[in-house]
């Protein structure tokens, strides 16, 4: 008799949430957003899934606008020096914390004091580095942090000086890195102002709840100088590290935006939801990396037979299935600040069967044939995708003389091996911090710590130093693509695939543009029934 | 009893310390460590991590910091989910951990003890097969699959249940994930009550009470159920171990916020602290559960007190 009223109560449960649920949907955004935040705090974090939550409820100097350019931000203007060192930015008036306190020049100052200091161990602290003593205070050689190129000329301006002319420094300045702290909060709780119970907001949107596990909500900010154009009143970012089950709370309609989807779903995606699956070019490279000081991999003509015996055109549309564009050069088709023709080996364009009997010929004039082959090592980190890819090219490779060694470990083990050395073949990706070239050329410069493979060329690290001397953005586009071209004519590394973004987004959906930098800042988005 | 209670729960305290010492020196010499990710972070920013950490001591620094932090009720920092410490991490996680596992272990055991004795009273007939295939089915499907395919059937086609989350914690969005969690506990159960009461089905002491003439439902309760919960108890413990520590895939699934899956991805983001503060709470939950299975056991065999 006890089991029918516990039914009851079950059912009415299940009512008033769904009821809840329901009265709530109207302008609340479901976002599935990976994995846990490692925090909320800007000079903590590092990765996109932190990323979309800190920039709804900071903003900086500038911000990003719908196709992720940067816009003016909490400045509402800025000069630059004729010698493109010194910025100055004034803050708008209407710049205020969700608790009613007006944004101020120190909070700035003392926001990029704190990234710089090394006790802060702020991981994205060298996206800063920019600015003038900021790398000689975060490694230590500089102590007093008001050395800093960052300065408060009154209450609202805000005085940036440079190390180098920096191009890309107006696009920095959107990174999470480059945020304010609420200065009249944090000299009051310290590290806890961005505890829930503590944290204010200068952004669209304001942090309300945070469940490790489940999910982190954020409210609209009434303060923001922008709100009568914010369309959402809550966001909820989901933490699902589970694509696959995350695809089924897409379509079971409990997400309105995916940020990631297992690519073999794309065929259902595409057939049962046309058009909701966005595949798009981003701004990153999926490479493998060859350990120059191998004694094995130093002739160039190994490298070259390696490179184009790759057949790049299947590995989008059919290892994978969602369509990555085949990689010959090293930056990033999109890329800003880079004037000029892509990168492309004439070798790209011709036929497959003819780039493998070339392939052939120089492993052969290596020493290398089917009955004396080159064994490689090939390392990559434990996934289904890179161990689809690596086995693909382990069969081509066999075409041309070289047998494959597999070889899969976890992410820190991979990682800890490519940087000690220890490989002979390994699989990496760069997706771009900035959008500029120089964040995916700087890579291959020697003594670089992503430098992997060691790939050293003074011509090329002359080419780059030039580069940033140069004010003129044609002439240094011009310098970077004739370092670019030295690089990838040495086969200093084997560019794959350009990467793709991969979102599903729901047709109530609108606002959200794709862009090379993957980054839809909730502001412009808005959600119909 | 209570003094046997008491000295198993001191001896209790070398198996923790040196559960925690293996596990705090095995991740220390495993490759790979917190700060190697994807791209390699420059040196002094890595310095900066590493002095803030206290990774650039020696391992025995390391080792005694440590511990002097646990016996002080200090679990460190997580290195990963930076903005908790470790402690606040296992406090939110374990109420849902606890309830996900609880529920499915008492509505695991019912089914299960209740589909045994009905399958061993029916035994070789209809019943009992068709037991039989519910609790295979609970066997041989793993959980990541069995979850999928609930969520598509149920959330996705049907649309009766969440497909996940817990956002509102109402009681439908546990459906799912305790079904998934109980169904292969359920399904160990019911055989072990299978066999254990047919086993005391066929022995004298029943044969004389049915002789005298006693109604089968009497004979049940009375006299073949408690001899025949004996090899159930003895895995109720390890069970709901298993229920409380293996709840990672069914966390993930259905996106949970308990702890089951931060022991394993933290093991793989070589999150030092955390890993360590989910092995000494799950080596104190295992030594906690044993010892009440034994004082379970000791009650239902009164043998068992005076050995």
């Amino acid at each position: 008799m006890k089991f029918i009223p516990a039914l009851k109560a079950i059912a009415l449960a299940g009512a008033f949430s769904l009821a809840l649920g329901g009265a709530a949907s109207a302008a609340t955004l479901h976002m599935h957003n990976g994995g846990e935040p490692g925090s909320i705090d800007p000079h903590k974090v590092s990765g996109d899934w932190e990323n979309r939550v800190v920039g709804d409820y900071l903003e900086g100097l500038m911000t990003e606008d719908e196709n992720a350019e940067a816009i003016l931000g909490q400045a509402a203007s800025y000069t630059v020096s004729e010698d493109g060192l010194v910025y100055t930015f004034k803050l708008r008036d209407d710049a205020v914390w969700s608790d009613g306190e007006p944004v101020v020049a120190h909070d700035f100052v003392a926001a990029f004091q704190r990234l710089m200091d090394p006790a802060t161990a702020a991981e994205y602290a060298y996206l800063q580095y920019p600015i003038k003593n900021a790398a000689a205070i975060n490694g230590g050689d500089i102590t007093d942090l008001n050395e800093l190129g960052v300065k408060e000329i009154d209450e609202k301006t805000v005085e940036i000086t440079l190390e180098n002319p920096t191009p890309f420094f107006l696009q920095a300045l959107t990174h999470y890195t480059a945020y304010p702290i609420p200065t009249h909060l944090f000299d009051e709780v310290g590290d806890s102002w961005t505890k829930m119970e503590n944290i204010v907001a200068n952004g669209p949107f304001k942090l309300v709840e945070w469940l490790p596990g489940s999910h982190l909500k954020s409210v609209r900010n009434e303060t923001y100088y922008d709100a009568a154009n914010v369309s959402l009143d809550e966001v909820y970012y989901y933490i699902q590290d589970d694509l696959q089950a995350a695809l089924q709370r897409y379509r079971s309609g409990e997400f309105d935006i995916m940020t990631d989807f297992p690519s073999d779903q794309y065929g259902l995606l595409e057939s049962q939801y046309p058009g909701e699956a966005r595949v798009d070019p981003f701004l990153g490279v999926y490479y493998y990396v060859m350990n120059q000081d191998n004694p094995k991999l130093q002739d160039v003509n190994v490298r070259k037979a390696l490179s184009i015996a790759i057949n790049r055109k299947v590995i989008g549309p059919d290892i994978l299935g969602t369509g990555e564009l085949p990689a010959y050069g090293w930056v990033p088709p999109g890329a800003a600040n880079y004037e000029g023709e892509t990168y492309n080996p004439a070798w790209a364009d011709q036929d497959y069967g003819e780039r493998v009997a070339e392939a052939k010929a120089l492993m052969e004039a290596a020493g290398y044939t089917a009955d004396t082959p080159l064994t490689l090592q090939l390392r990559y980190n434990t996934n289904d995708n890179h161990q689809r890819i690596a086995v693909a090219v382990a069969a081509m490779w066999k075409e041309i003389g070289v047998n494959v060694e597999l070889f899969n470990s976890e992410v820190a083990v991979h990682y800890d091996a490519l940087r000690a050395g220890d490989f002979e073949i390994g699989r990496a990706g760069w997706l771009m911090d900035y959008n500029d070239p120089i964040n995916m050329l700087d890579l291959l410069k020697t003594g670089v710590d992503n430098n992997y493979g060691r790939y050293s060329n003074a011509e090329y690290d002359a080419l780059l130093d030039q580069s940033n001397a140069t004010l003129d953005l044609v002439e240094r586009a011009g310098l970077m693509h004739q370092a670019e071209a030295i690089a990838m004519d040495e086969f200093g590394v084997i560019p794959i695939y350009y990467y793709v973004a991969k979102n599903v987004v729901s047709p109530k959906i609108s606002g959200f543009v794709d862009n090379a930098a993957d980054i839809h800042r909730n502001r412009w988005i808005s959600k119909s029934e | 009893m209570l003094g046997y209670a008491f000295r198993r729960v001191l001896s209790a305290l070398p198996i923790a310390l040196i559960a925690i010492t293996i596990a705090f020196f095995i991740l220390r010499l495993a490759p790979g460590g917190p700060f190697d990710g994807e791209r390699a972070l420059p040196p002094d920013v890595l310095a900066n991590l590493r002095a803030h950490y206290n990774l650039d001591q020696p391992i025995w620094v390391q080792y005694f910091i440590y511990v002097k932090g646990v016996l002080t009720g200090d679990l460190g920092p997580s290195m990963v989910v930076e903005d908790f410490t470790v402690s606040q991490l296992i406090a939110i996680g374990l109420p849902f951990t606890l309830m996900l596992g609880l529920t499915a272990f008492v509505s695991a055991t019912a089914i299960g003890m209740l589909a045994g004795v009905v399958a061993a009273v029916n035994q070789n007939k209809w019943p009992d097969y068709a037991l039989v295939l519910i609790v295979m089915l609970g066997v041989v499907i793993p959980n990541f699959l069995m979850g999928g395919l609930l969520q598509l059937v149920f959330g996705v086609y049907l649309k009766w249940l969440p497909a996940g989350g817990w956002v509102n914690g109402s009681l439908p969005h546990l459906v799912l994930p305790v079904t998934v969690l109980a169904w292969p506990h359920a399904a160990r159960i019911s055989r072990l009550m299978r066999g254990s009461m047919i086993e005391v089905l066929g022995t004298n002491f029943i044969r004389t009470a049915k002789s005298k003439g006693i109604g089968e439902r009497l004979m049940l309760t009375r006299h073949a159920l408690k001899p025949a919960l004996i090899p159930v108890v003895s895995y109720l413990g390890p069970g709901l171990s298993y229920l409380l520590t293996g709840s990672l895939v069914v966390e993930n699934i259905f996106g949970l916020p308990g702890i089951g899956k931060y022991f394993v991805t933290a093991a793989l983001n070589r999150d030092y602290g955390l890993v360590l503060g989910t092995t000494i709470f799950y080596v104190a939950l295992i030594l906690v559960l044993n010892l009440l299975v034994d004082l379970l056991y000791a009650w239902l065999d009164p043998r068992v007190r005076f050995r």
